[in-house]
């Protein structure tokens, strides 16, 4: 299929133009002995061919399956305007908007969505998007280091472990000192339970203060945190500022709907996962970082930022501002290399929180947390089964199985159910917990169903 | 036109939610809640589609007509590959799946995307091997640069520099820097508008860990010299790093790889037509040598005697995670979709009229624009206003009257190192027609700018906003709606 417009003979015509008797005459500077030594693709297919070969691949993959995943990723309800306007092509077929008179749909849309991000974390200033949660963490840790002019960085056990994995291969070839503090325990002291040793509460008060120094650029939190934890960080945030640390949290912007904000925990700077803000999982991106910070740290953030402002008559409208920060004019003095991001992901971000709206994502958010419980209680009803709750916690807890939680999730596939994910992939010594997630999505009948499976994996 | 937090009415809807089906057994402790509701907006669905719709008509895109952005490949992008992205199969698929015990069996559909794509990547820039991992061009170059990093330091040498020319995009020397290198910059030699070997040779050493170099350059110029400089670098162990920005130009005509490049990256968003999306998402996946392929970040795909796919970890001297998952799936979707749809024969023509269209610009407006390298231009051409700032009419007042013309303006500005720059890169997608109305367009301008200049210097008159104050909106930061 192409989509080549020219014909022959206007190729031809054009050619005259530029004074060569062919095309090959044009690559011309490609020495012959530079030439591909070979370019061996397969023949071109048809849009009706090649759109049968994915349906084919699609149908492959069990997207079907009753979805109990979570780890940061969420299976939410995407209202159908959001897809509808969002595929607007005045939308996806515009480039960063360099050009403001002919992108003012772009970039008020940023602006509103700038503007959503800050209310959700009740910080003053928000970017226009960054790559995924995992870089957008990544980048204020930058920022802090940068305005601390420190080189230690101190990251809690309950921050997304895909993240600090990430956050610890950018810095690899940087002379940055890490810290890791594991979470508190996860089940209550009990006669009959010697659980100790497996780690799913809150943040861990003690070893964190032990650990922030004078020497600390940053302190990075999550809430909730990996295990679903709810926290309050008001402490651990009083006492970094005390020592002139930056504290960071990562947070869940549904549940933020219900949550005390990183504004009034005292958090400098907070960055998130915005996927679940009316984006599809499609099997790991393109996903939306996103970042709030204090309007003093504006000129250290990485990326576009739009602002609003007039033009020569007097009309209000918006420009990407404060761009002297970015790669384009800074080169490699620039705060961040980030330059191509997800702004149409920030699109449905926004649309979707224009959608749901004030009571709509405190729905959603309540919805989760309900049918989270209910999920807990009926799983905490099977034999030989515990939940940890040490803590109170969102729409995702953590299960202690008699078995191994990868041979357990293995045989619920075959029920139909993506049960959870397995934490001993990222912790060590935890091969039989797992980690359940619980969407609005999901049904009290299809969360019996789940008890159900399990119950029979288990007790086989 | 008003802000959407302007319009929102207490009590409004724009969502049903199913009531909820189970008991509430437990409340968020108040300790942990906020205190007051985030103030979102309380629209209704109509609200909102009218509020989305005016603001995209407020907009340009490839769709609205001729986009010739240079360095941005704004050709067009099908439609079919959206509906592909679309499929249930892949857009509700969960990326821990794979990471399931045996769990490569239930995505094996998406696994053989990600598998063929970087298979096909590798013939196409003759690499040999790819990671999909990186969600921008930008964030290509970056790892690049840490895998560059990871390769000196695992042979024990200390080498700190990346050389990189001036005419570079600035996410060169940014990512170089980011990754921990100091940075210089090689200068080019303004005769030949190619990197200066002189100054190459004096700059180079044994701290040189790699050279970054864009081919053809940004001054849409293929430095035919290219297998000198990778003997120089390589006789330091210095890396090559190719910036595929510009690989519209060479496909099928020149591979990065046989010219001993040892690391590439690609910008799917650009060749391979994924839409820009007003600023992302892309895909900068990035190709690597033999020697290289050790460090390429974790997780790899990799295929079972059994032919199916699977993810291994398994690399210990890997440079880590650079993603949380396989990068930018739904964009390399796209784009693997479209190069099954060119094929090989396909992708040639796509930079055979592309260079074309590119050169039939620049010889058609040679007589009314300074052309400071009047050669024969691969993909893109720049041209200057030169002679037109000597009535006080510089590229930004050309590019805004193109707007009152209907045109998207060419990138201005840049390269940095030619005055006036005016850069041009028209795409394979556009037609003779659309190309011959654009030229008439700046003709027109070129006449203008010499007998009616002031009236260039007003415009743009047709969008819905004129020339905008940027240093007002840097002085007062209004980058949050307080009403």
């Amino acid at each position: 299929m192409s989509y080549i417009a020219n014909t022959e003979s206007q190729r031809r015509e054009m050619l005259k133009v530029c004074g060569v008797r062919s095309i090959h005459d044009l690559f011309a500077d490609i020495p012959e002995r530079l030439r591909p030594k070979s370019f061996s693709l397969p023949q071109g297919k048809s849009e009706f061919e090649a759109f049968a070969h994915f349906e084919k691949l699609a149908g492959q993959n069990y997207a079907h399956l009753t979805c109990f995943v979570g780890g940061g990723f969420y299976d939410h309800f995407i209202p159908a305007a959001v897809d509808a306007l969002a595929s607007r092509s005045e939308f996806y077929t515009a480039y960063t908007p360099y050009q403001p008179e002919l992108s003012q749909g772009t970039l008020q849309a940023i602006y509103e969505y700038q503007t959503g991000i800050c209310r959700l974390t009740g910080l003053d200033v928000a970017n226009a998007s960054l790559y995924d949660g995992g870089t957008a963490l990544y980048e204020a840790c930058q920022m802090a280091i940068h305005a601390t002019g420190r080189r230690k960085v101190i990251m809690d056990g309950g921050v997304n472990p895909i993240y600090r994995k990430m956050i610890r291969s950018y810095t690899a070839n940087l002379s940055i000192e890490f810290v890791e503090t594991p979470v508190t325990h996860g089940l209550k002291a009990s006669k009959e339970s010697n659980d100790f040793d497996s780690v799913t509460g809150q943040s861990d008060r003690k070893r964190l203060f032990e650990a922030l120094d004078d020497r600390t650029a940053a302190v990075l939190l999550q809430n909730p945190n990996f295990f679903g934890v709810i926290d309050d960080h008001s402490d651990i945030v009083k006492k970094a500022h005390d020592l002139g640390i930056i504290a960071i949290q990562s947070v869940y912007p549904v549940a933020l709907s219900l949550l005390k904000t990183p504004a009034e925990q005292g958090f400098d700077i907070a960055t998130g996962e915005g996927q679940s803000l009316g984006i599809p999982l499609s099997f790991g991106g393109p996903y939306l970082g996103f970042m709030a910070a204090k309007k003093a740290l504006v000129r250290k953030m990485p990326g576009r930022i739009a602002a609003r402002t007039v033009d020569m008559s007097g009309r209000s409208g918006f420009v990407l501002s404060l761009q002297a920060r970015e790669q384009h004019i800074r080169r490699e003095k620039a705060t961040s290399n980030i330059c191509t991001n997800e702004a149409l992901c920030a699109l449905r971000a926004h649309l979707y929180l224009s959608l749901l709206g004030k009571e709509g994502l405190k729905t959603v958010a309540q919805l989760c947390f309900d049918k989270a419980h209910y999920a807990k209680e009926r799983i905490k009803a099977i034999p030989y089964v515990k939940v940890m709750e040490s803590s109170p916690t969102f729409n995702e807890f953590t299960v202690k199985l008699p078995i191994d939680a990868g041979e357990c999730v293995g045989r619920m596939v075959e029920l139909g159910f993506a049960a959870g994910f397995p934490l001993g992939r990222y912790y060590e010594g935890m091969e039989n917990y797992l980690l359940v997630a619980v969407t609005e999505k999901r049904t009290k009948y299809e969360i019996g169903r789940l008890a159900e499976a399990l119950e029979a994996v288990v007790c086989q | 036109m008003s802000i959407i937090f302007e319009k929102s009415v207490p009590d409004r809807k724009g969502v049903t939610l199913p009531a909820c089906d189970v008991p509430k057994t437990r409340q968020i402790p108040e300790i942990y809640r906020r205190k007051k509701d985030a103030s979102l907006c309380e629209l209704s669905e109509l609200d909102v589609v009218r509020h989305f719709t005016a603001l995209s008509r407020k907009n340009y895109g490839v769709d609205t007509n001729f986009y010739p952005l240079g360095s941005c490949t704004m050709k067009y992008n099908p439609k079919i590959t959206e509906k592909i992205a679309a499929l249930e199969g892949f857009s509700q698929l969960h990326p821990l799946l794979p990471q399931l015990r045996r769990g490569g069996m239930l995505t094996q559909g998406a696994l053989a995307v990600l598998y063929e794509l970087e298979t096909l990547l590798c013939e196409i820039l003759g690499m040999d091997a790819f990671t999909v991992h990186p969600m921008a061009g930008a964030h290509g170059e970056l790892t690049g640069m840490m895998l560059i990093a990871a390769y000196h330091r695992d042979k024990g040498s200390r080498k700190t520099e990346i050389l990189i020319p001036d005419e570079a995009h600035g996410t060169n020397p940014s990512s170089a820097a980011i990754a921990g290198f100091t940075v210089r910059s090689v200068p080019t030699n303004t005769d030949t508008g190619m990197l200066d070997l002189v100054a190459l040779e004096s700059m180079i050493g044994e701290q040189t860990a790699g050279i970054m170099m864009t081919n053809p350059n940004t001054l849409g110029l293929f430095n035919f010299q290219i297998e000198k400089i990778a003997a120089l670098a390589h006789q330091y162990d210095a890396q090559l790093y190719y910036d595929g920005a510009n690989l519209n130009a060479i496909l099928g005509k020149f591979r990065p790889g046989d010219a001993d490049f040892d690391v590439v990256h690609v910008n799917l968003h650009k060749t391979f037509a994924t839409p820009h999306g007003g600023g992302g998402p892309g895909a900068g996946p990035v190709g690597v040598k033999k020697h290289l392929e050790p460090f390429l970040p974790i997780s790899r795909i990799t295929t079972r005697p059994d032919n199916t796919y699977a993810l291994n970890y398994d690399f210990p001297k890997s440079i880590g995670y650079i993603a949380p998952f396989y990068g930018n799936f739904a964009v390399c979707l796209r784009a693997y979709a479209y190069i099954l749809m060119q094929g090989g024969q396909g992708l040639i023509e796509v930079s055979e009229n592309a260079v074309l269209n590119a050169n039939y610009i620049m010889h058609s407006l040679k007589n009314d624009f300074h052309v400071p390298y009047l050669k024969t231009c691969m993909h893109e051409c720049v041209v200057s206003a030169k002679n037109q700032a000597e009535h006080d009419i510089h590229a930004i007042d050309i590019a805004k009257a193109l707007i009152d013309e209907g045109f998207h303006p060419p990138t201005v500005y840049f390269p940095l190192i030619v005055k006036e720059a005016m850069m041009i890169e028209p795409t394979e997608t556009e037609s003779k027609e659309t190309l011959d109305a654009f030229i008439g367009a700046m003709k027109r301008i070129a006449i203008a700018a010499k007998e009616t200049p002031q009236a260039l210097r007003a415009a743009p008159r047709t969008t819905p906003v004129g020339r905008l104050d940027e240093t007002k909106a840097a002085r007062d930061m209004d980058v949050c709606f307080l009403g």
